[in-house]
């Protein structure tokens, strides 16, 4: 078997960082131009750069430049997180800059995808237990938040919640198959079944 | 019942259902660019694995090229360092590149149709979100990150979960000076920019079939803008005729055994779905976006919308809008300023965009006080354009007539906006920052009514604005 990243995922605890707002997108999570580079090293550093810095290169209230944050593992967000480019970059900017869950009311399709693919539980909560979650982290910093993926629950403090996640996300973080390279090539013979069934790939002569 | 495309080709191509419930898809077509691509290679280099299925695999570069001066090594050393990464990547493991020195480079969604390389009934993966756009020709076309490409060229497979189908039935006549781009930002509107999230879109209708193939490309391109991964139109006789004669596309005989299936995986008018919903198109006006995310879009004739009549869940990132864009609520977008005309992008840089904004500002000159450039989207674009006679129209009315590339969609390249500009655009996101000023502002709208508000320095609803046809 091929060498992976998979490790099973599924007890995660630290301290949570929020990032209010609904349909932050992946330029804001990310701008394009530190896009230009050939590996996802050195990323975290331009994680929210645009919200977090002016153009003169001084910060911006954002809590990625607050102090009672650092070293916070668990970030927090409303609804359509994530949205915009499929740019992997953003999942990876996050987890370089110590994030290593996220959590929030919804997220879009592609960046759930990615997140997962890199080990990351994307996990969804009400938008009320969102809120409150937000809310206690906001007064106090140091709230240790622990998620449990096989029972589907979230302790902050001494409150307990229910998220959920598909059910083949949760699998594959739980059984270690998220980074399904290795996976997937276990089928190599149905893997060239399939192509030979498909009539375009076995018969249709090509084109000049 | 009957199943409906989407499903049809799901079933062709799933090669096992995996022990996590998602199924294994096999991918008939992996198109590739030079930002997303690296850590890829890089990642199946490290694990000694090799790409399965070279030939199903096609690349090129759009992103970070230079559309003023192309020659190499670019003046950018991290463009330049990610141009060798691919020339080099696509070398070592067989795959075709369509490079900047060849006569087929282009944005990657726009080469793959022009070239014949997509085709319907295929499942198609590429690095980029708005893969969608091959979903026009009845293909399911997936945008994926970067360990799923490093998936794709191992095992030419992704695992993935089923997605629920939406029907989008568009039925009427469009009205004289509106778009298949005005259609889509009516649909993300109505339904939200998360209301396709779980969803792939089937766009039906007497109004889609009406439209080219080259306006379908364009509705199926922003199904993501609307939360949806995935968009496509049934494959018709203008399917047909437009893959007829195509380089990559079947010829002889074998076009026509290719066509006996491409009609066979069309959704029938039996075909069941898991939701429908319906736009009457007769009644759509041009749109205009006035905020930061494409769903904050209305007809040119309307106001921007009082905070109090909006769903209490769109106000938060209403209020952040109007701070960001300083516009006001109830402000008419007709007579918006703005400072630079963008016509590029893979929503709108196809040969028929830019005849029909040519169309517009033939014999006219740009405003004063506007920056303008048209970006073709791909070589053969260009080199159509310039048969017909268009880059001349362009420079005479002040326009820059650039190469092909990604450009100011998203500037990661040299084309920018500068502080506080504000741009009419034919692409696809208004994002803030995306266009490469953290603090500049976008207005997503059609090529015709970009041409009209280039010509005029402000918004204008392009129906009221003077035609001539262009002599081609």
């Amino acid at each position: 078997m091929a060498a992976t990243n998979n490790t099973a995922v599924k007890t995660l605890t630290g301290t949570a960082i929020p990032v209010r707002g609904n349909d932050i997108d992946t330029d804001q999570i990310i701008p394009a131009r530190y896009m230009k580079v050939v590996t996802f090293e050195g990323l975290g550093q331009y994680a929210f750069r645009d919200v977090r810095f002016a153009e003169d290169g001084s910060p911006k209230p954002h809590p990625f430049n607050e102090e009672k944050y650092h070293g916070a593992s668990i970030l927090l967000v409303n609804r359509n997180f994530g949205c915009g480019s499929s740019r992997e970059h953003a999942p990876q900017a996050l987890n370089k800059a110590g994030i290593n869950a996220v959590v929030g009311e919804s997220f879009a399709e592609i960046f759930a995808g990615n997140c997962t693919a890199m080990g990351i539980p994307a996990i969804v909560l009400s938008s009320e237990d969102t809120l409150q979650i937000m809310d206690a982290v906001e007064a106090d910093p140091t709230i240790e938040i622990t998620i449990d993926l096989p029972t589907t629950t979230l302790t902050a403090g001494s409150h307990r919640y229910s998220f959920t996640l598909p059910p083949a996300y949760l699998n594959s973080l739980i059984a270690g198959t998220w980074d399904s390279t290795s996976v997937l090539l276990d089928n190599l013979n149905q893997i060239h079944e399939t192509a030979g069934r498909l009539p375009y790939v076995n018969g249709f002569a090509k084109g000049a | 019942m009957a199943k409906n495309l989407f499903n049809k080709v799901w079933d062709l191509h799933k090669v096992t259902t995996l022990e996590s419930g998602q199924d294994q898809l096999f991918i008939g077509l992996h198109m590739v660019h030079e930002v997303t691509s690296p850590q890829a290679f890089q990642m199946i280099r490290e694990r000694g694995l090799t790409v399965l299925y070279p030939g199903r695999t096609f690349a090129t570069v759009d992103h970070i090229v230079p559309t003023a001066d192309q020659q190499r090594p670019f003046t950018d050393p991290l463009a330049e360092e990610m141009m060798q990464a691919i020339e080099k990547n696509t070398a070592e493991f067989g795959i075709e590149f369509f490079g900047l020195h060849t006569d087929y480079q282009g944005i990657v969604h726009i080469i793959g149709p022009e070239l014949g390389i997509t085709q319907p009934g295929m499942t198609i993966a590429c690095g980029d979100s708005h893969t969608s756009t091959h979903g026009a020709f009845g293909a399911i076309a997936f945008g994926i990150g970067t360990s799923q490409i490093r998936d794709v060229l191992a095992t030419q497979c992704m695992a993935i979960s089923r997605p629920k189908v939406r029907k989008i039935n568009v039925t009427g006549a469009l009205a004289e000076g509106v778009y298949a781009k005005d259609i889509i930002l009516k649909i993300i509107a109505d339904l939200g920019v998360n209301g396709g999230i779980g969803y792939a879109y089937e766009y039906n209708g007497d109004t889609i079939h009406n439209l080219s193939m080259e306006g379908r490309m364009t509705i199926c391109n922003m199904s993501i803008e609307g939360g949806a991964r995935v968009g496509y139109v049934n494959p018709d006789e203008k399917t047909v005729e437009y893959l007829r004669g195509r380089q990559y596309a079947p010829s002889g005989e074998a076009f026509d055994e290719a066509v006996e299936f491409w009609n066979s995986i069309a959704s029938g008018p039996d075909a069941e779905y898991d939701d429908v919903f319906e736009l009457d198109a007769t009644r759509l006006e041009p749109m205009v976006t006035w905020g930061i995310n494409p769903g904050q879009a209305i007809g040119v004739s309307a106001a921007t919308p009082a905070l109090s009549a909006l769903k209490p869940e769109h106000r938060e990132v209403a209020e952040k809008a109007y701070a960001h864009m300083d516009f006001q609520e109830g402000d008419p977008i007709k007579g918006k300023k703005i400072n630079v005309a963008f016509l590029g992008s893979c929503t709108n840089a196809r040969i028929s965009d830019l005849r029909e904004a040519a169309r517009i500002i033939k014999g006219k000159k740009v405003h004063s006080s506007v920056k303008a450039f048209v970006v073709p989207g791909s070589k053969q674009v260009a080199k159509q354009a310039e048969a017909e006679g268009l880059p001349a129209i362009y420079s005479e009315a002040g326009f820059q007539w650039r190469g092909a590339g990604c450009s100011m969609c998203l500037a990661m390249n040299p084309d920018k906006l500068q502080g506080r500009e504000i741009c009419a655009s034919s692409s696809n996101r208004n994002f803030i920052g995306r266009q490469g000023s953290p603090t500049g502002r976008t207005l997503l709208m059609s090529p015709a009514m970009v041409a009209a508000a280039a010509v005029s320095g402000e918004v204008v609803d392009v129906r009221e604005f003077t035609r001539e046809p262009v002599t081609v």
